[in-house]
């Protein structure tokens, strides 16, 4: 807390967000058997891990941190994992849906679709069933798309996991409803009401470090559909006449590496990257190519028990 | 233009930039108005003109649009803003938005959380819903059809969740030709209407949001309208005064134990300031500690205040827990199992008064039975009418009974512990939303012992009826100890005289005594003279000036009739 804030007993907007966020996720530890919080490695993950540490001090956070690895995640990403759950001491848990791997799914053969139903979907239901776990934290922000403007902080899930647009509990003042019967569940959203320039912002604020791909580097991309796609290990499909090459670009989010498209950027501090983000005409998920399947796809994909 | 300003200073000094957006002040809007009124259009032409739309979103939008979801709007508008905030298929198909939106936007001064809320009638939860955070309702009202019954009903929910400002919008001016006679009659409609509600900040603003004019852009439309753009109000709206800052509320939320050393009790202040030193009193048990210190993650404060996150430790070890409320001695939230309480029907189902409901309140939850359904507001002239339940979307008065006591504050003054939401404990739906009136109740008392089944028959309203006054704590010090008695004798005998009750009492027994209607005078070890926790100024040592101050303070509390 700045003292100059503090002397007119008015918050600026970031301890405002901080504070109820960090109410939200007090209120989850405190009112179910078992959270846990997903951990997506991304900058949004990187905040919410932040202000969970902030909502339980001196004490440690009183759930696990669950990462669904789908195994084509970028190595920097893992390797930025499992350094900063070691440096945090964090209880960290992955789960891979190794069944599906087994059976080949990758995400070239099978459509971006149908790999994200099964490798995401489909194993964080399987881990969130296996741990037992009644209440999950994601780090989604409505801001991000239009299906999730509307979600609630709490957001109910039926046995399967489910979410139902249409009933949808009200939710009002900071009061949350979090009693659900037994194989029930909630997504808890600490960080609803963020932008993307409130999180950038925090991260700044708050030195919280980030995976390097964020920042512009020379990296082997080739350019596939519009996108530029990081051959990120031998893997990696080339098609006929594709060669990668050397090019400094950085990443606006991060997931599977296949599936994240690169942007051209000079952008090596963070400084840099929030003037990219504020100047950008393209909204960040443009990077993410699983939104663009079909109209209302991200609705789609969270009726069927996607974060 | 403001927003270039700013895209320049990112453009140029992105340092500088960040340090103007660190100091941002964070704004809740809930945009409400009938069908058609253009509320989505108005919402997606503030994102748009305050670029606070990505590209990529709108070409999306340029694609929905043109797949023949056209709405009511006017065909003159190249892109459907609507289509930006309403996100759900099921909407966009039916071309009605359904549910509450959230959208964000920010200027160099604020940061926006704009509630888009649907306006048909079967939808006042949605509407409650969003104006339960707001600072401020924007109502829209279309300039050819004026204030109608819909309107009415807005502003009413506006009033009744709180929100301390209300920004008309007259909508499709450029329809009515921009004629000043026609705002003029809505904007004095409207302000009659919203005097007798009590909203304590009216304003009315011509606009056209098809067009952008007084939106973002001012125009040239209307050379007689001087007032500020829907973005200038917006951004200077004064913020100060809509929390409460008087009285301490500390909802206990979490118990921090990493070791047998520590143990912080963690929860978000609902109002008010707390320093480290305070004594405080813990509910429902009574006991008394001071504060060590005030935790958190950033290091240790001298001070906090509402809305901040923080954890609390006392100087005794007290079994206190979730639920538990840390208060200031003098200034006591009230605490009853009887509330009177309005609630907004959010279920299909409706009330089923023989059943019992569990009600979340602030960090507590009880079990609570309906005694009595006192009305149902009637949308149109506003006054209760009598009825057996409430149904969907119906707004009504009732009394309900807790089976252990609540601590809160009237919902007008303090949203924070003057809220809570109904809960039915067979189906877990959310069904209804309640603001606890507060004040009108026979108090049982932190102090009263167990909750008892059997709540009392005789109201606080009943009690002023017979004493003419109703109950307060005065407390009462002085630079020592004898001469601090001897001012709260001369008081009581002053109060007497003017024809009310007071007493002399022990602190621990000041809560029941007031309850009871009567004016308890408290004496303290320490300079004070307080009413119900606020400073009573009296201009000097003199006890006589003293007791005349705290007869004053009483008058203009409302404490005596």
């Amino acid at each position: 807390m700045t003292a100059p804030a503090a002397l007119q007993r008015r918050l600026t907007h970031l301890r405002q967000l901080e504070a109820e966020s960090i109410h939200i996720l007090r209120e989850v530890a405190a009112e179910f058997d078992r959270p846990v919080m997903l951990y997506s490695i991304g900058k949004d993950s990187s905040v919410m891990v932040r202000l969970a540490e902030k909502a339980f001090a001196p004490g440690p956070l009183p759930f696990p941190l669950l990462h669904i690895d789908t195994t084509w995640k970028f190595r920097a990403m893992i390797d930025f994992r499992d350094r900063f759950v070691k440096e945090r001491g964090h209880e960290l848990r992955v789960h891979t849906n190794t069944a599906a791997i087994a059976e080949g799914i990758n995400p070239f053969d099978h459509g971006s679709n149908k790999y994200t139903q099964v490798m995401k979907t489909h194993a964080l239901l399987d881990a969130l069933r296996a741990g037992g776990y009644d209440a999950a934290f994601g780090g989604a922000r409505r801001d991000e798309e239009r299906s999730r403007a509307k979600e609630r902080i709490y957001s109910f899930r039926d046995r399967f996991g489910q979410w139902d647009p249409k009933s949808q509990r009200p939710e009002l003042w900071s009061l949350y409803n979090g009693k659900i019967k037994k194989g029930e569940s909630i997504r808890a959203f600490p960080l609803s009401n963020w932008t993307e320039l409130d999180v950038w912002q925090y991260v700044w604020l708050e030195n919280i470090p980030i995976v390097p791909l964020y920042f512009a580097a020379p990296r082997p991309v080739v350019e596939r559909d519009g996108a530029l796609i990081m051959v990120d290990d031998e893997r990696m499909r080339l098609g006929p006449g594709e060669t990668p090459r050397t090019e400094v670009v950085r990443f606006r989010t991060l997931g599977c590496y296949p599936l994240s498209g690169a942007v051209r950027s000079e952008a090596t501090t963070l400084p840099a990257i929030i003037r990219e983000m504020l100047l950008a005409t393209h909204s960040e998920r443009q990077g993410r190519l699983i939104d663009h399947d079909e109209e209302g796809s991200m609705e789609q994909k969270k009726r069927e028990g996607y974060f | 233009m403001r927003e270039l300003e700013d895209a320049e200073l990112a453009r140029t000094d992105i340092e500088g930039y960040l340090r103007r957006h660190e100091h941002k002040e964070l704004l809740r809007l809930v945009v409400i108005g009938s069908v058609d009124d253009g509320k989505s259009t108005l919402i997606g032409r503030l994102l748009h003109d305050a670029h606070g739309i990505y590209e990529d979103q709108l070409s999306a939008v340029q694609r929905a649009s043109s797949k023949g979801a056209t709405r009511g709007e006017g065909s003159e508008a190249a892109i459907d803003f609507s289509l930006l905030t309403d996100g759900l298929r099921a909407e966009r198909e039916q071309g009605i938005t359904i549910d509450v939106a959230y959208r964000y936007f920010s200027t160099a001064r604020r940061k926006f959380i704009i509630a888009d809320t649907p306006g048909h009638l079967q939808y006042t939860r949605n509407m409650a819903t969003g104006a339960s955070t707001a600072n401020v309702a924007i109502i829209l009202i279309d300039a050819r059809l004026g204030v109608l019954a819909q309107t009415r009903r807005h502003a009413y929910i506006a009033s009744l969740l709180g929100i301390p400002h209300l920004c008309a919008c007259v909508n499709k001016m450029d329809l009515v030709g921009w004629d000043q006679a026609v705002f003029q009659r809505i904007a004095d409609e409207l302000g009659a209407f919203a005097g007798k509600l009590g909203i304590p900040d009216v304003r009315c603003l011509p606009i056209s949001a098809l067009r952008g004019d007084h939106v973002v852009d001012r125009g040239d439309v209307a050379p007689w309208y001087t007032g500020p753009t829907l973005l200038e109000y917006i951004e200077e709206v004064p913020l100060t005064g809509d929390l409460n800052l008087t009285d301490l509320r500390f909802p206990v939320q979490y118990v921090i134990r990493p070791s047998l050393d520590y143990r912080g009790f963690a929860g978000q202040i609902a109002s008010g300031v707390v320093r480290r030193g305070d004594e405080l009193v813990a509910l429902p048990s009574g006991r008394r500690s001071t504060v060590t210190s005030i935790d958190t993650h950033d290091g240790p404060l001298e001070e906090a205040f509402a809305p901040m996150s923080v954890t609390l430790r006392l100087a005794d070890a007290m079994d206190i827990s979730r639920g538990d409320m840390l208060v200031r001695e003098g200034a006591r939230p009230e605490s009853s199992q009887r509330l009177d309480a309005m609630l907004v029907w959010m279920a299909e189902r409706p009330m089923d008064p023989d059943k019992s409901y569990l009600i979340k309140h602030t960090t507590r939850m009880v079990r609570a039975s309906i005694e009595r359904v006192v009305g149902i507001v009637d949308p149109d002239t506003l006054q209760p009418v009598p009825a057996p339940r409430l149904g969907l979307n119906d707004i009504g008065r009732v009394e309900l009974r807790c089976h252990q006591p609540l601590f809160f504050d009237a919902y007008r003054r303090n949203r924070g512990t003057g809220a809570f939401i109904l809960i039915d404990s067979l189906s877990n739906d959310t069904v209804a939303a309640g603001m606890i009136q507060a004040g009108t109740s026979a108090a049982t008392g932190a102090d009263a012992g167990p909750a008892r089944e059997n709540a009392p028959q005789v109201s606080a309203a009943e009690r002023r009826a017979r004493l003419g006054q109703s109950g307060a704590v005065v407390t009462i010090g002085g630079s020592d100890g004898a001469s601090a008695r001897e001012r709260a004798f001369l008081i009581e005998r002053v109060l007497f005289d003017a024809g009310l009750v007071a007493a002399v009492v022990p602190e621990v027994g000041a809560a029941a005594v007031a309850a009871a209607g009567v004016i308890a005078l408290v004496v303290v070890p320490r300079p004070a003279l307080a009413l119900d926790g606020a400073a009573v100024t009296s201009a000097s040592d003199d006890h006589e000036a003293a007791a005349r101050a705290v007869l004053a303070a009483l008058g203009a509390a409302g404490r005596t009739s």
